[in-house]
């Protein structure tokens, strides 16, 4: 390999190494600082500008970066950077709801923007994965980080808990890609994407190579906390301090749906027949789960958990199309779903009061009436992430409908839009505390970035909606 | 000259820039100001309410009646290439609705004077409310269509559950879900129109033939939601229960304008676009209808709430419009926006009347009320002319809503006709004897003595309703001149839509 090559591939992992050195130096920096409330609070800021950074350099590359490095392990193009983009930014909202958070929980150690950091290199490889090797080390340095993040409050028996249980199911989950990945392997003989997508096109190896994808989507569908392999979700959701389940529910998802589609778009394009089965399933089972899941919850983590697993099954709706548009609409409504769940965490985030943080969708009574800007995000919030019109989150479900009806899954799609009324319920239950109930108590004030990111995500999911239009059909037009 | 101008975005967008203004001044102000900017919230609504009242009659004055086609089309290509694109126009159909809710709104602000709790979020509601519902019927594309229908909920469930009665919850969340449940078949029709034909703009899906098989599932999927937002027996349950909580302005507007979206959808998307299987199931449809004029005029006679009895009357007089647009010949399409035009007036200011007696004795039960008359005569003077509305007495506007939607129902199928005439009687029955209770009789009840007679503001409500009930009652040309051309055209392609076998299965004359 000569220097010009080595220098050529770099150039496509820019973000990456971005990430991978400033963790390390920030880890060198946190380790050696005297005073230990200072070097948290400063490792905590320049993680977050330096996850900015990484964004930017996404959006630069955008267009100009395209093709494979490192003999075919990883891959970038306009798809994945685009991923990369809203990963960095989501993942620095979550540190920024995080910081004052720790501060006030005694909890402010350098390792926590440093471990998210070091996910967030995860994800990013993982997106841009483009052999089975490279997505396996994504995946397992992203869990590994966030296994520990889980945990992090290790005084709480209930993060200890979350992150402990959190751990075994996602070493189980990842003993199950693993034989999945080496079965793949077997009947391929190659582990890259292009010469596994070759090897799917014949005849020959497909009921072996289908016997791997079930298993790998097994794995994957772990990650994502699509049913029935989301039993970990709302535990580990409301056990795990409220910031990293912030954490969790954005990026994170994000990343892993990028991963199973670019799995089941590229290297196994010609079995779209085999594996839409799979997803179907998936896709039905997540949606039935996640609504009804929802309805019976007091606690508004364990909610949102279910929320989440209702909300991948959308976006697997969509990706059950098999078709460009299908993942445009899958990337398009996870784009939607982060932002709605950054801003709904922020709204749980702002919900301290002088003894303590509460979590219940009781305290949030009357919310309207104590703090009106407060009331009226989260009830914008929560109607964008059921899908309201004429909130932005009704194109993201508008959109994968669309393509699954486009694609002939006219039967999914009225599930779906089934399941979605009773998804609203749940909406309109927060709604209802919000709005109907009588005032149990203020808040006290949250701290600014919070704040703003509350407000910001709830203006974004009105002002988006012109802008909604314009994707959606901009999509449309590039796929037909 | 108003062609030029955006008028019908100035009509549908600027409550909610009145709207956002408040809520804005609502974060911004201060706790110690809030005061202030809750005084001030109802004179801004009330400013902004009128303003865009005047809009609407200068948009409705500049309309060409001899014209069937859209006017003041406004388009802004979101993707010209795949036919999505932000269009608004008003055509003979949907012109005068857009006038109801402008001329409905500021009377629902007039009569939320009194509201004293979180005025600046109930102004705001109202404001969205009125963009949403003015945006449906503007809208010339699926996906604005879709999203103003649909949206107008949110509004509507907040005034509900937080202004009204004792069980506002349950009705709030009743009435969400039920018609929730309705929308999101239509969005999935929506769905299969634009992979069938290629385009959302509805000027063009007007003109598109759907193959008659589709034609059956996009319709059943329509009727699902326009049949619940009718309401339509057996689907009209939620109705009585979100009336009777709602606070008065909520009614009015229920009764007044969301319940005219139902007929209005079918006049736009069901009866143009799938001409055959509109003919196919209108005979469901009557009996739906006379089932619906027939069994809720009865239960409207049982009621012991007067508000309940009314929402009852409003679900029987939907019946006389769903007659009207099923019988597609002129007489019955234009009878039947007729009596949405009336029965909107009717049944608002009947809320009103409720509204009056319910602000100054705190109770809608009829066995409490009785002999009126003797303490509050301009009331019962007011009362009585809609009571005799409602029922259809000659010489108001119930009356030319109900005749011409029967005529028209009597060239298709006579015996229907006779049927849906049983409900005038009805009518007549439910609506006279809760006028003699209420109103007649001696003063026996102790607590009204106390009974205070019409405020200046009720006095305007009602005066400006009343004026409109008997001028409509005596010269129908305002109406009829308006939608002529554009019902001439509906009615035209509908018949020349039909295909022969089709045809077969339409009601002829006496069958059923």
């Amino acid at each position: 390999m000569t220097t010009e090559m080595l220098l050529t591939d770099l150039r496509l992992m820019i973000p990456e190494l971005m990430l991978a050195i400033g963790a390390m130096a920030l880890l060198m920096l946190g380790a050696f600082w005297k005073g230990e409330a200072g070097a948290a609070r400063l490792i905590m800021r320049l993680s977050i500008g330096l996850l900015i950074l990484c964004a930017a350099a996404a959006v630069w590359m955008a267009g100009k970066a395209e093709g494979t490095a490192f003999h075919g392990a990883l891959r970038v193009d306009d798809f994945i950077l685009y991923a990369k983009t809203v990963i960095y930014l989501a993942s620095a909202g979550a540190l920024v709801l995080a910081s004052k958070y720790l501060e006030t929980e005694r909890l402010a150690k350098f390792e926590y923007p440093v471990l998210a950091l070091l996910a967030v290199t995860g994800m990013s490889v993982m997106v841009s994965s483009n052999d089975l090797i490279t997505l396996y080390l994504g995946l397992e340095l992203q869990s590994l980080a966030l296994y520990i993040l889980a945990a992090f409050n290790r005084d709480s028996l209930r993060a200890s808990e979350a992150g402990l249980k959190f751990f075994m199911l996602g070493a189980l989950s990842s003993g199950l890609l693993l034989y999945g990945a080496s079965l793949i392997y077997g009947f391929a003989g190659a582990t890259g994407f292009d010469a596994i997508a070759a090897a799917a096109s014949e005849d020959g190896a497909k009921i072996g190579l289908l016997f791997g994808l079930v298993f790998m989507v097994s794995g994957l569908a772990f990650k994502l906390s699509a049913a029935p392999f989301h039993m970990w979700t709302p535990d580990v959701y409301e056990g795990a301090p409220t910031p990293v389940t912030a954490f969790y529910a954005t990026a994170p998802k994000l990343a892993a749906m990028v991963l199973v589609a670019r799995v089941l778009y590229e290297p196994f394009a010609a079995m779209t027949d085999e594996w839409r089965q799979i997803i179907v399933v998936l896709a039905v089972l997540s949606m039935a789960v996640g609504a009804l899941g929802a309805l019976m919850q007091s606690n508004i983590k364990r909610l949102m958990g279910y929320s989440s697993i209702g909300n991948m099954g959308y976006a697997l709706v969509g990706l059950a199309a098999g078709t460009a548009l299908g993942l445009w609409s899958v990337l398009f409504y996870m784009t939607l779903y982060v932002v709605g769940v950054l801003g709904a965490f922020a709204v749980i985030l702002s919900m301290r009061r002088a003894e303590g943080m509460v979590e219940q969708i009781d305290d949030l009574k009357g919310l309207a009436r104590t703090h009106p800007a407060l009331g009226w995000s989260m009830t914008a919030l929560m109607f964008s992430i059921g899908g309201m019109p004429f909130l932005v989150g009704f194109f993201g479900k508008l959109f994968v409908f669309y393509a699954a009806a486009e694609a002939g899954l006219w039967w999914l799609m009225l599930t779906a839009l089934v399941f979605s009324t009773v998804s609203i319920a749940y909406s309109l239950r927060v709604v209802k505390v919000i709005w109907f109930d009588e005032p149990a108590g203020v808040f006290e004030p949250a701290p600014a970035g919070v704040a703003l990111i509350s407000r910001t995500a709830a203006l974004a999911t009105v002002a988006l909606v012109p802008v909604a239009g314009v994707v959606l059909a901009t999509a449309i037009a590039v796929s037909s | 000259m108003l062609s030029q101008l955006p008028i019908l975005s100035a009509i549908t967008f600027l409550p909610a820039v009145g709207a956002v203004a408040i809520l804005i001044l609502r974060v911004l102000m201060r706790a110690e100001d809030q005061a202030l900017l809750e005084r001030n919230a109802r004179g801004v609504a009330l400013f902004v309410t009128l303003f865009v009242f005047a809009l609407s009659v200068l948009l409705v004055v500049d309309f060409d009646t001899s014209q069937a086609g859209f006017q003041f089309v406004e388009t802004i290509p979101w993707l010209p290439a795949v036919g999505i694109s932000y269009k608004l126009g008003v055509d003979g159909l949907s012109v005068l609705f857009v006038l109801l809710t402008a001329f409905l709104m500021p009377i629902c602000i007039l009569a939320s004077w009194k509201i004293e709790r979180r005025v600046a979020d109930y102004m705001a509601a109202f404001l969205i409310l009125q963009t949403l519902i003015t945006g449906v019927f503007c809208a010339l594309d699926l996906v604005l269509f879709y999203i103003f229908f649909e949206g107008s909920l949110i509004p509507m469930f907040l005034i509900i559950g937080v202004w009204g009665g004792a069980e506002r919850i349950y009705a709030a969340f009743k009435f969400f879900l039920y018609t929730f449940l309705g929308s999101v078949l239509m969005l999935g029709a929506m769905i299969m129109m634009f992979i069938a034909a290629g385009t959302t703009d509805i000027e063009v899906l007007l003109t598109h033939p759907f193959a008659r098989d589709i034609q059956t599932w996009l319709w059943l999927a329509f009727f699902a939601s326009f049949a619940v937002k009718m309401p339509m027996w057996p689907v009209h349950t939620w109705l009585p229960d979100a009336h009777v909580q709602a606070p008065t302005a909520g009614s009015v507007i229920l009764a007044g304008i969301l319940l005219k979206l139902g007929g209005y959808g079918f006049l736009r998307f069901s009866v143009p676009m799938f001409p055959d299987a509109s003919a196919f199931f209108a005979p469901m449809v009557f009996v739906l209808s006379i089932i619906a004029i027939v069994y809720t005029s009865l239960v409207a006679f049982r009621q012991t709430d007067i508000k309940k009895l009314i929402a009852y009357s409003s679900v029987a007089h939907m019946g006389f419009v769903t007659l009207g647009i099923f019988s597609v010949n002129e007489v019955g399409v234009q009878g039947a926006i007729f009596q949405m035009i009336s029965h909107g007036l009717i049944s608002g200011a009947l809320f009103l009347i409720v509204g009056v007696i319910y602000d100054r004795f705190h109770t809608r039960e009829i066995a409490f009320y009785g002999g009126l008359v003797h303490k509050m005569p301009v009331f019962a003077a007011f009362f009585a002319l809609f009571a005799m509305a409602n029922v259809g007495l000659p010489g108001t506007s119930g009356f030319v809503g109900e005749l011409m939607t029967m005529t028209g129902a009597f060239m298709v199928a006579p015996i229907w006709a006779a049927g849906a005439a049983l409900g005038v009687i009805f009518s007549a029955v439910y609506m006279l004897t809760l006028y003699k209770k209420v109103a007649y009789g001696d003063l026996t009840n102790p607590r009204l003595e106390s009974a205070q007679d019409l405020n200046m503001r009720e006095w305007i409500n009602l005066g400006v309703l009343g004026v409109g009930v008997i001028w409509l009652g005596f010269f129908t040309t305002p109406v009829t001149d308006v939608t002529r051309a554009a019902v001439g055209q509906l009615v035209q392609q509908y018949q020349s839509a039909q295909t022969p076998e089709a045809a077969d299965m339409a009601p002829i004359e006496g069958s059923s």
